[in-house]
Parts: structure tokens; C-alpha cells; sequence
């Protein structure tokens, strides 16, 4: 049997908001990265997804974050590293002053994740197709060692072309983790064309279920459903995955599925537009 | 190929990324049967026009490397000309047993060019920084390893490379409005190194947009009466042994250059030349000396890691001078 619960509508608007925020300082980091260029559209398309899970299921701060009892979280798209910060930063996990270092000389916040448990960043990505194996990694020891931990990561929907991502689905069906919850940023769009020019991988919820996955369709930016795959118990000792409809770019007109905006410079007066357009849903 | 004088100027500025991708369609007039394969990287390989012109001879199999070499080696089966591109780690690494099998053991012939490698993305990290591509490949037989000193000269470097036997790993390294190290046309041959600068006491051997430091830094030396050669060994698998020997009876001081960890790279192939021969002069290794920097842009992680003209000056004046002491 499948046990529901609802988000009540409270927490409903804080994430929402909080959603709104890291958006905001994706953008932020972004223009301020300057002429170096950022991966714009993967993060705004995975804020709703980060958003819901740092603000529920995932509590972490400052005093926990080394507790053996914490779930543990991998943004195997490390790529889409600024909505990682830009929570991380919401938590008080990075300063303000930080947020402004991205990618600049001698920094702790580059172009992809570095690990730094102080921080809140528990893993270094950036060659995709690896971050999943070591959530299995995770979730096999958990059950090994008779513990609760749940273990979430974040998948791009290009990341998937990789093979070593279909091992680990394999894997995690074998050793029954049903505390891994896996989130696939599925925008239809990777860094040079839309999936279905670069490499069809369509069907993914079928694909996964016949994998032996609790599998998914979500809207990857409603928080409801985020929600609700995250809480659900399924009782049947399978791994959970969540094929995340999102739209790359999301939350800035100009932006959205423009995938000329993968990996850019925010110019100063893109960025205000944009900032303009995302202070609205605040009013 | 010869190099094109007129064209020299433009390579350097869009970098050799963007000529690489201008080589491609350069070459699809010279083999009809030339595959271009890449793993969803053609607009950081200047393949766009490419990918639009020629969609016949271009090949993309999305994000996954592995698949790209296997690919890579049926194609070259059938006789097809084979290059294969992604970022550097991705093309050195993610993929390397799948070199080592098929191209280094079974000799199926394909050309990998390894893009942006060395530190000029090291604002994105070492994931992306690529810092060991050499010394993994340098283990593998059968197999060219070439790093371009400029623009033009990834082009002479592609056209070699088809035309060898072996498979080549092709090392680019440097940004946009990189320096130019060759103005005018020159012979190159896999294997056979280049004397970009005369001197008599020092002699820096390099390859890549690093020569550009080792050139900086030999000026300043034959300035405090250093008398300092610059060699660019481009080939550093196969070494040039002759040359190597040669360099061991003209100079007091060898110094390997390299934008790369010191171990497993060109300083390491130098290395095992000098060993072999009686009296040879010793070496300073100059290069990322096996860690990991934190991040930030090219000309800071230069600094950092001790391979700006300055610090490599520096380094050879100190090592110099401690020579002249024994
Ligand atoms: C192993 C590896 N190959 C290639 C790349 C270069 N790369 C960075 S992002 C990207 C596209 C990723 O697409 P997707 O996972 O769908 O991310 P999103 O579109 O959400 O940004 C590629 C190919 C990489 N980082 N790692």
C-alpha cells in the first residue's frame, strides 16, 4: 500500500519562494562569473527539484552536516552547479561574499562542485555519469549497515547517454535501495541540441520501470509533486526515480527552451530584465 | 598542409579549438571517406558548420565516450579516416581502456583530439583541467601522442596523424588569441622535434602553448648572459631520441616544460633518453608537480603552478647557478 502525504499549503509558499530566491542568484552568480561563462539553463530548469528537497525531506545546517544520521545529496549534473550554491547560500552554508567568488581565482565555488563538507557540498562532479554509482555506493552501505540515511541525486537527461548511468540503475535494482530517491532533469535539451538530436532516450519512465524502478513522470516544477514522490512510501523495497518533465531555463521568458543559453555570459542588462521578471512572482 | 601565412593571424585568435573544427572541413577535401565523431561537444570543437555542411561525415553519439571510441574502431575497420573529439578527460580518460584494447593492442587506427587540455578551464574545476591525459596515454603502445605548440599547428598535426599508421591522441591546450609560435610555413613530422631558439648553455625542451612562457623566459635569460635554446618536442610519443641524444652533448642544463603533472609526462620522456646516455647533463622538471591547485583562469593557475615565463626564468636561473657552484 502507498501511504500519501500532503504538503500543506505554508511550506507550499515558502519553497516556492525560496525557489524564486535561488533562481535569483543563479543569475546572480552568473553575471558575475562575467566573461567566463555559466551553465544557465540546467540550473534554472533543477531549482524546483533542489528547492523541494533542501526545504522538506532534506533538512541540513551548519550543526548536522557531519552527523553520521544526515540523508546524504549528489548533484551528479554538476554542471548545474549554481543552484547548488545558490541553496547552499540560502542556508547559510555560503556567504553572500562567497556566491560573488564564483569561478574567479583561488575560489571554493567553480565551474562544478568541489568537495568541502563544511560547506555543504558533499561531492565533486563535473564528468558526467558518475555521481549516481556513488549514490548506490551509499545506499547499499546504509543498508548494510542497518541505517535510515536516504540518499537523493540529481541526473541531467543528456547525463543519461552515459553507460555507467545504466549500470547503477541496474545495480540499484539488484540490492533493493528503496532509500535511494533519484531525480531525472528531464528539459529534453543537453549542451549542443535537443535529446532527440544529440541521442533519443525517450520513454524513460517505461525504460526505468522495466529496470525494476519505482518510476515517475513528474512535473519537475511543481512542488506538490516533488513533494509527493519524495514522501510516498512505496513499501516494496524498490529504488525511486522521478522523471522530471522541466523546462530548461525555467522561470526567465527569455531563457526558457533556448539552449543557447547552456553555457554563457549574462550580460548586465539580461540580467536585469531577468531580475525584473522573477521579482514579479515575489510581488 | 602547408601552413597558410594568411590564416595564421585568424587560427591564433579563434584558438585551437575553432581550428580544429576549420582543419575538419579542410580535410574533407582530402579524404572523402573522413569521419568526424564526437560525444555532444561540436560547438566547443568548432564543428558547427561542420555538423550543418557535411551531416555524412559527422557522427555524434552523444554523451558517452566509451561508446564514441568503440564506434570510433568499427568505423575504422571499414577504412574509414576516424577522428574522434571531446574535452580532454573525457577523451584521455573516461574512455581509456577502450584506447588501450582497440587502438593501442588490436591497432584499429583512429585520431582523438583531447580538447582544452592542460589548465586553461581551471575555472571549471579539474574535472575539466586536464592535468594527466599524457601520462596515461604514454603507457600505451601503439599510439602517437602529439601536443600542438599553436593553432597552425594543429592543423599539420591532424594532417600527419591520418597519414600515420598509428593511432595519435592529439593535445590541445591554450585559449583564444593564443601566441604564435610558427608565422611561417615549416616541415613538421611526427617525431621530429623543432629548435624555435639558439642558445649554448641551457637547452628548454616543451610542446604546447606553454612554449610561448619558455620562449618569454629564455629571452630574459640570454639577457643575464644564459644563453638559453627553446625546443618544441610537439611529438612526445615517439620521442625524438636522436635529438634528445644531440642535446645531451651540447648543454649544460636540460629543462623539460610542461603544462602537465611532471609524472608520466614530457619531462618523464626526457627522462628516460638522458638516463640512457653516458654523461648527460641533468634535467630540471619544470610542471605541475602532482596536485591538485584550487581553481581560477589560466594565467592564474600558470602562476600558481610555477610555469609562468617569470617563475620558469626564475627556476632555470636558480638551477643554473647552482650548477656553476658544483
Ligand atoms: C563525461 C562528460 N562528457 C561531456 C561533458 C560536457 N558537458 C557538460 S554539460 C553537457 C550536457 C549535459 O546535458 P544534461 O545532462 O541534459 O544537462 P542540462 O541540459 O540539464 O544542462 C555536456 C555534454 C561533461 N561535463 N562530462
Amino acid at each position: 500500500m502507498e501511504e500519501f502525504m500532503q504538503i500543506d499549503l505554508d511550506t507550499k509558499k515558502r519553497v516556492k519562494l525560496v525557489a524564486n530566491t535561488v533562481r535569483k542568484k543563479i543569475l546572480l552568480m552568473a553575471f558575475s562569473a562575467g566573461q567566463s561563462s555559466a551553465h544557465i539553463g540546467g540550473a534554472l530548469s533543477s531549482a524546483d527539484i533542489i528547492s523541494t528537497l533542501y526545504e522538506t525531506v532534506f533538512k541540513i545546517n551548519k550543526k548536522n552536516i557531519h552527523d553520521e544520521e544526515k540523508d546524504r545529496f549528489i548533484l551528479s549534473k554538476g554542471h548545474g552547479c549554481l543552484t547548488y550554491y545558490a541553496i547552499l547560500n540560502h542556508l547559510g552554508f555560503i556567504t553572500d561574499d562567497e556566491l560573488l567568488t564564483f569561478e574567479k581565482d583561488g575560489s571554493i565555488l567553480l565551474g562544478h562542485p568541489v568537495k568541502n563538507r563544511d560547506k555543504g557540498i558533499e561531492f565533486s562532479n563535473g564528468s558526467l555519469g558518475m555521481g549516481l554509482s556513488i549514490g548506490v555506493g551509499l545506499a547499499i552501505g546504509y543498508k548494510r549497515l542497518n541505517k535510515k540515511n536516504n540518499v537523493y541525486v540529481i541526473l541531467g537527461d543528456g547525463e543519461c547517454n552515459e553507460g555507467s548511468v545504466w549500470e547503477s540503475f541496474m545495480c540499484a535494482n539488484k540490492f533493493n535501495l528503496d532509500n535511494l530517491f533519484v531525480f531525472i532533469d528531464n528539459n529534453k535539451f543537453q549542451q549542443t541540441g535537443s535529446n532527440d538530436e544529440i541521442l533519443i532516450n525517450n520513454n524513460l519512465n517505461d525504460k526505468l520501470s522495466a529496470f525494476g524502478w519505482n518510476a515517475k513522470k513528474i512535473n519537475g516544477h511543481s512542488i506538490e509533486e516533488i513533494y509527493d514522490f519524495l514522501v510516498t512510501n512505496k513499501n516494496n523495497q524498490k529504488p525511486n526515480i522521478a522523471i522530471c518533465e522541466t523546462i530548461k531555463g525555467k522561470g526567465v521568458s527569455f531563457i526558457e527552451n533556448n539552449n543557447d543559453w547552456h553555457h554563457t555570459v549574462l550580460t548586465k542588462k539580461n540580467y536585469d530584465i531577468a531580475i525584473n521578471e522573477l521579482n514579479k512572482n515575489e510581488a | 598542409m602547408k601552413l597558410d601565412n594568411s590564416k595564421v593571424k585568424l587560427y591564433s585568435q579563434i584558438g585551437t579549438r575553432a581550428t580544429f573544427g576549420l582543419a575538419c572541413i579542410e580535410l574533407l577535401k582530402k579524404y572523402e571517406n573522413l569521419m568526424v565523431c564526437t560525444a555532444d561537444v561540436s560547438t566547443s570543437a568548432g564543428l558547427d558548420r561542420f555538423r550543418k555542411k557535411y551531416p555524412n561525415n559527422y557522427i555524434d553519439v552523444g554523451i558517452a565516450e566509451q561508446n564514441l571510441i568503440g564506434v570510433a574502431t568499427g568505423l575504422s575497420e571499414l577504412n574509414f579516416k576516424v577522428i574522434t573529439t571531446t574535452f580532454s578527460p573525457f577523451q584521455a580518460l573516461r574512455c581509456l581502456e577502450q584506447i588501450k584494447v582497440n587502438l593501442g593492442y588490436m591497432q584499429n587506427k583512429v585520431v582523438m583530439v583531447g580538447l582544452a587540455s592542460g589548465l586553461v578551464l581551471g575555472s571549471l574545476g579539474f574535472t575539466h583541467a586536464s592535468i594527466e591525459d599524457v601520462g596515461a596515454l604514454r603507457s600505451i603502445p601503439n599510439l602517437n601522442l602529439i601536443c600542438p605548440s599553436d593553432s597552425g599547428e594543429v592543423v599539420k598535426a591532424l594532417d600527419k596523424a591520418l597519414e600515420n599508421k598509428n593511432s595519435t591522441y592529439i593535445r590541445l591546450t591554450g585559449g583564444s588569441n593564443n601566441t604564435i609560435i610558427n608565422q611561417d610555413d615549416y616541415d613538421f613530422e611526427i617525431g621530429k622535434s623543432i629548435e624555435l631558439k639558439k642558445g649554448h648553455k641551457v637547452c628548454i625542451i616543451s610542446n604546447g602553448q606553454i612554449l610561448s612562457e619558455c620562449l618569454a623566459a629564455a629571452n630574459k635569460l640570454d639577457e643575464i648572459n644564459i644563453s638559453t635554446s627553446v625546443i618544441n618536442m610537439h611529438t612526445i610519443k615517439p620521442i625524438d631520441e636522436k635529438k634528445i641524444f644531440e642535446i645531451s652533448k651540447k648543454y649544460k642544463l636540460v629543462v623539460s616544460v610542461e603544462e602537465h603533472n611532471v609524472i608520466g609526462g614530457l619531462g618523464s620522456a626526457v627522462a628516460e633518453q638522458l638516463i640512457k646516455i653516458e654523461n648527460s647533463p641533468p634535467q630540471a622538471l619544470i610542471g605541475i608537480q602532482d596536485y591538485y591547485e584550487k581553481g581560477g583562469n589560466y594565467f592564474y593557475l600558470k602562476n600558481k603552478y610555477s610555469i609562468s615565463s617569470e617563475k620558469i626564468f626564475e627556476k632555470i636561473k636558480n638551477s643554473y647557478e647552482c650548477l656553476r657552484k658544483i
